[in-house]
């Protein structure tokens, strides 16, 4: 198959999902991802992370990536080719590079099956081995590639294997198939701090040395930092943010960014928050507004924004949604 | 310590019978908890936090059963109560925020009558205005508003229900609160309006046990902060101490593996597993993990928490006698 090596390796292009809700009668329409677009470059590997707080639509844009669900408009074309429109052996090949691992390592296995044949599905799946022996040699190379000592865990079943173990697997699992992005929908939110640290690294070493674009999907800005190079900032649905991590952590611009950015407790107790916030004191209905969906809760809230719906400008080294910014 | 309020001393609780009970909590000792504290309690999943709060409050199901100790409440030793006394002990003194308690409301039922219910336990009837004011204020406290205490669970986001669960916590104004996982699957924003609640609570002169995994937010809120290791108290101390100068080798890989947001330091993990309770091992529980392991007596000899300085209680052999 031919596919378009040059420019960007995955390109997410005015992604919106509608979703209809409610009975036959007082049917609603939610929007759950809206115009969202961006992209990851095809010439290094990037890890980018989506982050946002439940509801954000961050893992609906995720699903629409893997193809789980359709997109209602919009488009995501992967070394130029849009998803939607592959062929057979595009497809097939898509599947393969681009794959995911979940936040639940339990949820991920059949626990009737011990773990060796979640290993060798994919193998078979996509004819990645001619012999057994070969099948085998690359089951025990992606495990070493994680971490892990074959001879510790294959004939195992997943209950006996630690939650990081699982995760591991899981990775193993994609590395196989050598894929070019990983979709990580939460991978370390269910697992606890001392083994959190392992997985983040293992997703450092695997896109040095295997050259595996991660997009990291969570609602955790502090590992985000640890592994990413670039973000993306949503706020119900839409982008409000996105720029190289860096930047956007040392200084956001949208107001949304710094109120989430300040929210994260330092481990330090010698920098404890200063500032008193409140929260909502009943639930807001917002969905329907016409201007900026951060209005209610935002400081600095003008005229425009109750009636305009600011779009992403570009403004110093990054792109934000928010008329502070829009001004000229 | 006459401000003392809560005392905890070699508390050992296990699940099941026979020879071979899984041993959740062994010989936890927090000491005394004083007025006016944040008392954090943190370790890793399956520690044995949550059973140690149960086992306080004289909550634990079978087959979960206290084994020995004491849990010393205004002098009393709340173990040797009759069930009864312990109920009007419960909620009144001591209450709790069960972990995901914003789904532990009922569903079927308005805020306003949960919250009735448990102040009519104790006080017995009462009128329906002093009923809305006491409700009215106890949710006002946690920042909602009075329209609330018409509604069900199911109108409220998962932030509004755990701000309820605290507001129905501490209607009856007890002396000490025990909150497991009270800011666990909640949005960062949120997350630290929890906190600043528990604070509140806190300035009111009253004592919060706050049991969470989340060391960020133990390092937020805690005055004084118990490390917990596969059912045993690793490490006691004043929050700032055991951040800046963890003693404990667990405390210490356990701090180092925590990402900050602003700096990029290379993170620590630990290798191989929490050990399976059943079958603990010999010596400290931590020895088989332990990168400073003394061979010959971290494997044999249990450490027992020894006072390094005022305050700072460690159980290891690196700074035993």
């Amino acid at each position: 198959m031919i596919m378009n090596d040059s420019g960007k390796l995955l390109e997410v292009s005015h992604l919106t999902k509608i979703f209809g809700i409610g009975g036959l009668i007082r049917r609603r329409e939610l929007v759950a991802v809206d115009d969202v677009s961006f992209n990851m470059p095809a010439e290094r590997p990037t890890t980018l992370t989506i982050a946002g707080e439940s509801g954000s639509g961050k893992t609906t844009t995720a699903r629409m990536i893997l193809g789980f669900i359709r997109p209602t408009h919009g488009g995501v074309i992967y070394r130029g080719k849009n998803v939607l429109n592959m062929n057979r052996d595009e497809w097939k090949t898509y599947r393969r590079e681009v794959q995911a691992i979940f936040q639940d390592p339990f949820g991920a296995f059949n626990s009737m099956y011990t773990v060796d044949h979640v290993l060798r599905v994919p193998i078979q799946k996509f004819k990645m081995a001619k012999t057994d022996e070969e099948t085998g040699q690359l089951i025990s190379t992606a495990l070493e590639a994680v971490g892990l000592r074959s001879g510790e865990i294959l004939g195992k079943y997943p209950h006996q294997l630690s939650g990081g173990q699982r995760q591991r697997i899981m990775l193993a699992r994609a590395f196989i198939l050598r894929p070019r992005i990983v979709v990580a929908d939460e991978p370390v939110s269910m697992l606890d701090a001392s083994m959190r640290a392992g997985i983040l690294h293992l997703m450092l070493d695997l896109k040095k040395k295997q050259n595996v674009s991660f997009l990291y999907i969570t609602h955790d800005l502090s590992t985000a930092h640890y592994v990413s190079d670039a973000i993306a900032i949503m706020y119900q649905g839409s982008m409000v943010e996105t720029g190289p991590i860096d930047d956007v952590i040392a200084d956001p611009l949208h107001p949304y960014s710094r109120l989430l950015i300040d929210s994260i407790p330092i481990p330090d107790p010698g920098q404890r928050w200063q500032e008193h916030i409140e929260l909502p004191s009943k639930e807001s209905q917002t969905q329907t507004l016409d201007g900026c969906k951060f209005y209610d809760r935002c400081e600095f809230r003008l005229e425009v924004c109750k009636t305009q719906r600011p779009v992403l400008k570009q403004e110093k080294t990054r792109f934000v949604a928010c008329h502070l910014y829009q001004t000229s | 310590m006459h401000d003392g309020v809560l005392e905890v001393k070699d508390l050992t609780a296990y699940y099941g019978t026979g020879s071979n009970p899984t041993r959740a909590v062994e010989k936890a000792s927090l000491g005394i908890i004083r007025r006016g504290e944040v008392f954090g309690i943190a370790g890793e999943s399956a520690c044995g936090k949550t059973t140690l709060a149960l086992s306080i409050l004289r909550l634990l199901k079978p087959p979960g059963h206290i084994r020995g100790g004491e849990v010393r409440f205004d002098g009393t030793n709340l173990l040797e109560l009759g069930e009864e006394e312990m109920r009007l002990i419960r909620w009144k003194k001591i209450s709790y925020v069960p972990q995901s308690s914003m789904n532990a409301l009922n569903p079927v039922m308005r805020v306003r009558d949960q919250m009735s219910d448990c102040i009519e336990a104790h006080e017995g009837r009462q009128s329906n205005e002093e009923l809305d004011n006491r409700i009215g204020e106890s949710l006002r406290n946690v920042g909602l508003s009075y329209e609330v205490i018409r509604m069900y669970p199911h109108e409220l986001s998962g932030g509004m229900k755990q701000r309820v669960a605290i507001a129905m916590a501490t209607i009856l104004d007890p002396e000490v609160l025990i909150a497991d996982e009270p800011t666990t699957a909640l949005d960062v924003i949120v997350q630290r309006g929890i906190l600043q609640l528990l604070k509140e609570i806190r300035d009111r002169m009253r004592t919060v046990l706050l049991i969470t995994h989340d060391m960020a937010a133990q390092a937020e809120v805690s005055d004084r902060v118990a490390i917990m290791y596969a059912g045993r108290i690793a490490e006691i101390g004043k929050t700032e101490s055991v951040f800046k100068d963890p003693l404990h080798p667990y405390t210490q890989l356990l701090i180092q593996s925590i990402p900050q947001l602003r700096a990029r330091a290379k993170l620590a993990w630990i290798g191989g597993l929490p050990p399976d309770l059943r079958n603990p091992p010999k010596g400290c529980r931590f020895n088989p993990r332990c990168p400073r392991l003394i061979a010959g007596t971290c494997d044999v000899k249990e450490p027992r928490p020894a006072e390094v300085e005022p305050d700072r209680f460690v159980a290891c052999h690196l700074y035993g006698d």
